[in-house]
């Protein structure tokens, strides 16, 4: 479609609250190849459960429906793996289904799970998700992921997904980034600044203290996309308990507001047609009237700049809760670094900034912890686990993670769960000795985008802090 | 591990499959031992043929091998973007999903292509049949509402140049690379073996 209908543009109404009450993960890594996934998932569970200071048996007798995300049963070579891992899991015979929207999934699968709790069908809900992406040569995973574009008209083009990120990085540079030198630059600051946020993170899998030189210099994967601009292929898994009010408070005294929304877009890039831009609270259609004059071909929405499912997920999402404007209204995002490119599309896409002006966002120390060029803290800080650039991808778990470490900062528990020595010996990760404290201060509201294939699913998870939530939002 | 001579092939007959010849080529597991000897794990190996339907679209990729760039167009009037024409070919328009009406554009591709956007790896997943590097191109026609991806196999991409479709019409695979792209006006007697304008 490339017009909407008022139906279609309706702003969710849920039936009742849904909370985030826990979650836990694994530690993230290329390879696990003397450990099968579902230690994996019960070693997840196991975190999730131990958070809230409960016993993972204890646990489960809350759980009463459970949503399993893994993107590729090629890469396990176990179709209905989800049912594998709700026996493992002694969860049987509790109804459960498997959420399969590739990069997406471990959002979609929390977003299942969100309604499920919202419907009144379960007061408390599992979402467990996980990737085995070791299990078969690089080059071959290459080739499954590159399954995930169209099979008949793209995959057999290399069989290389990163090569259909680089077409967007290369017209992206063309029209908003205008061929200049610096916004080159600007993509690699972003790689700089989420290897080194890994570092911080024990979980993390590609933790690197490097320059903007080192991105630059490093090999072409698809030009103009190089090896350290591309998110990590991982092996982890991760999980989120959500449930209704009454339940979440008799699970934990802090549990956390959460509302999750979702977008779609075509599966290729070559079948986006135009149309005029959705837009968001913070916007106008006048600002972009001269969008094409500014930045010749920027015009042409959402052409190979934009992604329409995450700007349709991100106005559910706001309109659900209340967002007017995200850099205002929340204290940090995890986007979907997969790589540099799309991280400062999906900037302007959720509105952080307007269409054309993503740039200024790291340019500015706005999406920093600390904003290096005044020293205080970020307006917005972006990815401080580290992201899928430098902290995994393990493409179930991916969104799960990234809510999670959300709602460690809006918890205050950030350092307790990223600086804890016996975590660090625990995964035989050596703790820097500049180890830094990134816990957000007073973070309240907080927001994870979970994204597949060139923009075919997004999801957009706010998570708030019970006594700080927005005016404005659905249940008013 | 695998006999190519032995492929399987496969038949349509009484509007079923007809397979003959061999699909599958079991091998044997071989153990994974860690660094101090002991057993982690096997490897799984099988080679596998699928059986694939191209459906509505086998027309477009039929076509390929005969010199023939096929699109489609919505022609319903009743239908708010009646009238775009689909490169990809959709066999339905995403609209209002009547059957959309298959479109010659060859002649469009050979006079008025150009290239939208491209890349170039040298990095390619397992089973590439490209040469590498692979450059992308991204190719927008006068008229049509979408952008075609596909291969540059001669020259260097650049936003804004002019391609034209080369074909090959010589043992075709019946496979979307088919169809290669090369800059306008590269001499005739300069393509890959098969292809031909």
């Amino acid at each position: 479609m490339i017009t909407f209908s008022d139906r279609q543009l309706k702003t969710p109404k849920l039936q009742r609250p849904v909370y985030f009450v826990t979650g836990g993960m694994t530690k993230f890594a290329r390879a696990f190849p003397e450990t099968r996934t579902e230690e994996l998932c019960i070693e997840a569970l196991t975190e999730a459960a131990s958070f809230i200071n409960m016993t993972p048996a204890k646990l489960k007798k809350y759980i009463h429906s459970c949503y399993y995300g893994h993107f590729a049963d090629h890469f396990g070579d176990q179709l209905l793996g989800e049912s594998v891992i709700h026996d493992r899991l002694g969860l049987d015979p509790l109804g459960n289904v498997g959420i399969k929207t590739g990069g997406a999934t471990g959002g979609s699968a929390l977003w299942e799970a969100y309604k499920t709790v919202a419907s009144g069908y379960s007061d408390c809900a599992l979402t467990m998700g996980w990737e085995r992406m070791d299990e078969v040569p690089t080059d071959e995973g290459n080739n499954y992921i590159s399954f995930a574009a169209d099979k008949d008209w793209e995959t057999p083009m290399g069989h290389i997904y990163t090569g259909y990120y680089a077409v967007m990085a290369q017209k992206y540079w063309q029209v908003f980034g205008k061929e200049e030198e610096s916004f080159r630059r600007t993509m690699a600051e972003i790689a700089v600044k989420n290897r080194g946020y890994a570092r911080m993170n024990p979980h993390a899998q590609g933790p690197m203290d490097i320059t903007v030189e080192d991105v630059l210099e490093s090999p072409i994967v698809a030009y103009p996309l190089r090896a350290l601009d591309c998110c990590l292929m991982s092996v982890g898994a991760a999980c989120g308990i959500l449930a209704d009010e009454k339940t979440a408070y008799e699970m934990t005294d802090n549990p956390l507001r959460i509302d999750i929304a979702a977008g779609s877009h075509t599966l290729r890039v070559a079948d986006r047609r135009n149309m005029e831009i959705p837009l968001l609270p913070n916007e106008t259609k006048e600002q972009y009237a001269d969008l094409g004059q500014r930045f010749p071909g920027g015009d042409r929405y959402p052409g190979f700049t934009g992604f329409l499912a995450a700007r349709m997920a991100s106005y559910y999402a706001y309109n659900m809760t209340g967002v007017q404007d995200p850099t205002k209204d929340l204290d940090l995002v995890e986007l979907h670094d997969a790589f540099t490119i799309s991280d400062i599309q999906s900037y302007e896409d959720i509105g952080i900034r307007p269409y054309g002006e993503g740039r200024t966002y790291v340019e500015s120390g706005d999406c920093y912890h600390t904003n290096p060029k005044t020293g205080e803290p970020g307006k917005l800080p972006a990815n401080l686990s580290g992201g899928l650039i430098g902290c995994m991808h393990s493409v179930g778990a991916t969104g799960i993670m990234q809510v999670i470490e959300v709602g460690q900062h809006i918890w205050n528990r950030w350092a307790e769960t990223h600086g804890d020595e016996s975590r660090w010996e625990r995964y035989g990760r050596e703790k820097p000795k500049d180890w830094k404290n990134l816990q957000v201060k007073g973070a309240k509201r907080g927001l994870a985008i979970s994204h597949a294939g060139v923009g075919s699913h997004v999801t957009s998870t706010i998570l708030q802090h019970p006594d700080h939530i927005l005016p404005g939002g659905m249940f008013e | 591990m695998s006999c190519k001579e032995d492929r399987g092939t496969v038949k349509i007959v009484d509007g079923r499959y007809k397979p003959s010849g061999k699909f599958h080529y079991p091998a044997p597991n071989t153990p994974i031992w860690n660094d101090k000897g002991e057993l982690a794990g096997v490897t799984n190996p099988r080679d596998i043929v699928h059986i694939h339907s191209y459906g509505g679209e086998a027309i477009f990729f039929e076509s390929l091998g005969k010199g023939k760039l096929m699109a489609s167009r919505c022609d319903n009037p009743d239908c708010e973007t009646k009238g775009s024409i689909y490169m990809p070919f959709r066999i339905h328009c995403p609209d209002c999903l009547f059957k959309n009406t298959v479109l010659d554009i060859t002649d469009r591709a050979k006079n008025n292509a150009i290239v939208h956007s491209f890349m170039i790896t040298e990095r390619t997943g397992a089973f590439n049949t490209l040469p590498t590097p692979i450059k992308f191109v991204n190719v927008e026609f006068d008229g049509v509402c979408t952008i075609l991806m596909g291969a540059l196999i001669r020259g260097e991409p650049k936003m804004g140049m002019r391609v034209v479709p080369i074909f090959k019409t010589k043992n075709p695979d019946y496979i979307i690379t088919d169809m290669c792209w090369v800059p306008a006006d590269w001499p005739a007697d300069d393509l890959p073996e098969g292809y031909t304008y």
